[in-house]
């Protein structure tokens, strides 16, 4: 399985599924992350963690550990 | 016809800037009730027409207080109408929370916000499609440009007098056949106008909405379980998918967006720089380094860069002094005033809130850099430079920005651990942020640096630094207490645009922070000082001691609890300890104490107070002295701003031990092992310079408190309070 943490850099990618529960899964799917829609990843914060994405044309950080739980194709 | 208002939007789409154009001055915060939000009402002027500004949300899902407090107003106290602001700028998340008000079945306005921004990026907004797509009116409007305004009140106005309720946004066929269905089975349990948003909050799993209505969702599962398999998803993924889904349409329907240019908005390209791998750090570091430095100002040898907020402050000081206590005193000796008198009104009144006051300046101006900060949009950008630091420690980047607040003042500072979505981590940050010097130690540390430290403009920094390291280790230590113990939290934060600060908003932010601060000035600092003066120029036979504090009241206090403080190397000097409890007060009182206590001007640089200073405090004991003033307990508004984020007075009272012990041992250590490096322990007295030596006692206990500290740090469960306790899982978040 492929999680937003392996994305590259300057990538773009696309949801397939959600995984994880109550608050955290419900969070992401607030900020507009949901299956099929579209991230790029923009950049990694200076030590490493956290990284910073575009989604539905806005700007989103997020850490590593949480990018774990959104499945990408 | 009087309305009730309601304000609501997601976080940075210009709703307070809304709230101020609407209600001018006319406003009033108080509290939510039972949570710790601020709840900010205000008339519109000229009309008849109460809004109440909801806290910035993304959903109205019941995982973060915010949330829950403005669903639960909207579903209990229902509105007369909602206005809700969205960014058109960035419309697809916006829309999510949209969709969802509308499914309350309250009149709703949306306001289209930062048309300007949209216009200049060249994209065009079919605002009379996405009024019919949406089923309610859509305003154009620009807050921050005062523009569609009083477009909106009229619409709002004719909204709530009508009462006429939105058309919802359908789903797809699936979804609404199990709307439709939950709808039956909550019949008439839920208001017919809410049945909606009930029936799809059920559908979705919210968990408060399952619970309440448990047979209901049990009724519907079978259903929920076929479209989840057809699907092959959870329930709650799908009805997300869904609404974005909707959401896409009518943004893909309603947006013509013109084409980017290819190296990304201006404030893209600034983003690049700075938060970039290479210069994020040093441009945090460097902006922090201008904004202190420039204020406090900065000595490294002959080199001297005087900063503006000292200046200002030395220049009122000066004038307080001269011509403001002197024309008094003078006035006093023409008309035959008595002394105790003179000395209440000259020394107590005028000499205490004189130092406070005085160093309003260097307040307004530091409130004012981190209010441009705030709004430009660096804060979080801060967070997300910072935060792998922080998570080390246990704590989220986003715990950084209410210190940064809280070094101007720690009241906005704790208020601000209001961000922070995870209950254990803003406890934590509200109990520590005061560790940072706050504006109002500034004073304190001024005095020392000047009287004690040669003038040495690291120590400031020094300062800084303390109060960092006590923060993160606080932040190991304080999660092996049972309440604050569990796993890391998500940190998942939006970072919007930048963008050039609203004068209107940056100047109302300072001004509102200072004029608490004056406030405080003339209420509690003067009763402060009034007491403080009487106590030390009276005797226990209430005779007036004609400012010989020898014999005070507050001598022979200071003499009992000085040995409390002896160990920390203070000798005994009485002053230092009631200076320290006169602190609990406010902490730039510590000045102001000892500018009574010494009968001196208490300017920042009174050479009388320094040369009664540098008699009684080493390099080693300053230290000691400067780390208990600036750790221990803080003023009685801070104890106060972190009762009403703590929620009870227990725990506040825990709070404060734990900062006044971290005080004291940190004071220990520094004093037992600073003193063992030599010429370190040594005081001038009228002149000469005494060794006092190293001091052996306070250098073994030092060296206790090290090994317990780091026993601390590094045990797993030193408290004896975590064994048993099952690992964290998110729904024991939701109920703390």
């Amino acid at each position: 399985m492929k999680t937003l943490r392996d994305a590259d850099v300057g990538s773009t990618v696309t949801v397939v599924r959600l995984h994880g529960e109550g608050a955290l899964k419900r969070h992401i799917m607030d900020m507009g992350i949901t299956k099929g829609c579209q991230i790029y990843v923009r950049k990694v914060a200076p030590l490493g963690d956290p990284v910073e994405i575009t989604v539905r044309g806005y700007e989103l950080s997020l850490r590593k550990s949480d990018a774990e739980s959104i499945e990408i194709a | 016809m009087s309305l009730t208002i309601a304000l609501a939007g997601n976080p940075n789409s210009g709703k307070t800037t809304l709230f101020n154009k609407l209600t001018g001055a006319n406003q009033r915060v108080g509290n939510w009730p039972g949570v710790t939000i601020d709840k900010k009402t205000g008339k519109v002027r000229g009309h008849d027409i109460e809004v109440v500004d909801l806290p910035g949300i993304y959903s109205l899902s019941p995982y973060s207080p915010e949330e829950l407090v403005s669903r639960n107003y909207l579903l209990k106290e229902t509105p007369d109408a909602i206005i809700n602001i969205v960014d058109a700028t960035n419309l697809e998340r916006n829309l999510f929370l949209t969709l969802q008000i509308l499914d309350l079945g309250i009149p709703t306005v949306v306001a289209l916000n930062m048309m300007d921004q949209v216009e200049k990026l060249g994209d065009r907004v079919d605002v009379g499609k996405l009024s019919k797509e949406l089923g309610c009116p859509v305003v154009p409007i620009s807050a921050i440009k005062n523009q569609g305004i009083q477009d909106l009140i009229e619409r709002i106005e004719k909204a709530g007098g009508s009462g006429e309720v939105p058309e919802p946004v359908l789903f797809d066929g699936d979804m609404e056949g199990l709307i439709a269905e939950a709808r039956d089975a909550l019949g008439s349990k839920v208001p017919a106008d809410r049945s909606r948003f009930y029936a799809v909050k059920l559908v979705e799993n919210d968990h408060q909405i399952c619970t309440e209505f448990a047979s209901e969702k049990e009724s519907i599962a079978a259903s929920v379980s076929e479209v989840e398999r057809k699907r092959d998803d959870e329930i709650d993924s799908i009805v997300a998918d869904s609404r974005y889904n909707r959401i896409s349409d009518i943004v893909g329907d309603c947006v013509k967006r013109a084409p980017r240019d290819e190296r990304g908005t201006l404030s893209d390209r600034i983003d690049r720089v700075v938060t970039s791998r290479i210069w994020g750090i040093p441009i945090f570091l460097g902006v922090l380094a201008v904004v202190f430095l420039g204020i406090i100002g900065f000595a490294w040898g002959d080199f001297e860069v005087v900063g503006i907020g000292t200046w200002c402050t030395d220049w009122l000081n000066g004038f307080i002094e001269d011509p403001i206590q002197s024309t008094v005193a003078d006035w006093c000796a023409d008309n035959g005033v008595s002394d105790a008198m003179t000395g209440l009104l000259v020394d107590g009144i005028i000499g205490g809130v004189g130092a406070v006051i005085g160093f309003l300046p260097q307040m307004l101006i530091l409130f004012l850099a981190l209010c441009i900060l705030e709004d430009i949009g660096y804060m979080s950008r801060i967070a997300f430079v910072m935060d792998r630091v922080f998570r080390h420690f246990g704590l989220s980047g986003k715990s950084l920005i209410p210190v940064l607040v809280g070094t101007g003042c720690g009241v906005p500072g704790i208020m601000a651990s209001r961000t922070i979505e995870s209950e254990r981590d803003r406890r934590i940050t509200a109990m520590t942020t005061t560790f940072i010097p706050c504006g109002a130690k500034l004073p304190v540390i001024a005095m020392l640096t000047s009287a004690v430290f040669g003038g040495n403009g690291l120590v400031a920094v020094g300062c800084y630094v303390m109060g960092i390291i006590c923060i993160l280790i606080s932040g190991i230590i304080l999660k092996k207490f049972r309440s604050l113990s569990g796993a890391a939290t998500p940190f998942i934060m939006e970072l919007p645009p930048y963008h050039i600060p609203s004068a209107s908003n940056i100047v109302k932010g300072t001004l509102d922070r200072g004029w608490a601060f004056v406030k405080k000035a003339g209420t509690i600092i003067l009763l402060a000082c009034i007491l403080i003066w009487f106590l030390s120029n009276f005797t226990w036979g209430l005779e007036f001691n004609g400012g010989e504090t020898g014999n005070s009241i507050l001598a022979s206090i200071g003499e009992v609890l000085m040995y409390v403080f002896m160990p920390l190397g203070w000798g005994d000097n009485w002053e230092l300890t009631v200076g320290s409890i006169t602190g609990l007060i406010a902490k730039e009182n510590i000045v102001g104490t000892f500018g009574t206590l010494f009968g001196v001007e208490a300017g920042e640089n009174g050479e009388g107070l320094e040369a009664v200073l540098g008699s009684m405090l080493s390099t080693a004991s300053g230290w000691s002295f400067l780390a208990f003033n600036l750790i221990c307990a803080p003023c009685f508004a801070a104890i106060g701003a972190m009762h009403r984020e703590l929620g009870s007075w227990k725990d506040t009272g825990i709070a404060v031990a734990y900062q006044c012990i971290l005080a004291y041992c940190v004071g220990l250590v520094l004093y037992g092992i600073l003193g063992c490096v030599g010429g370190w322990n040594t005081v001038v007295i009228d002149g000469v310079t005494v060794d006092n030596g190293v001091p052996i006692g306070s250098t073994i206990a030092a060296i206790v408190v090290i090994a317990a500290f780091v026993y601390i740090l590094w045990a797993k469960d030193p408290f004896r309070q975590l064994a048993g306790r099952d690992e964290y899982d998110a729904e024991d978040e939701v109920k703390a």
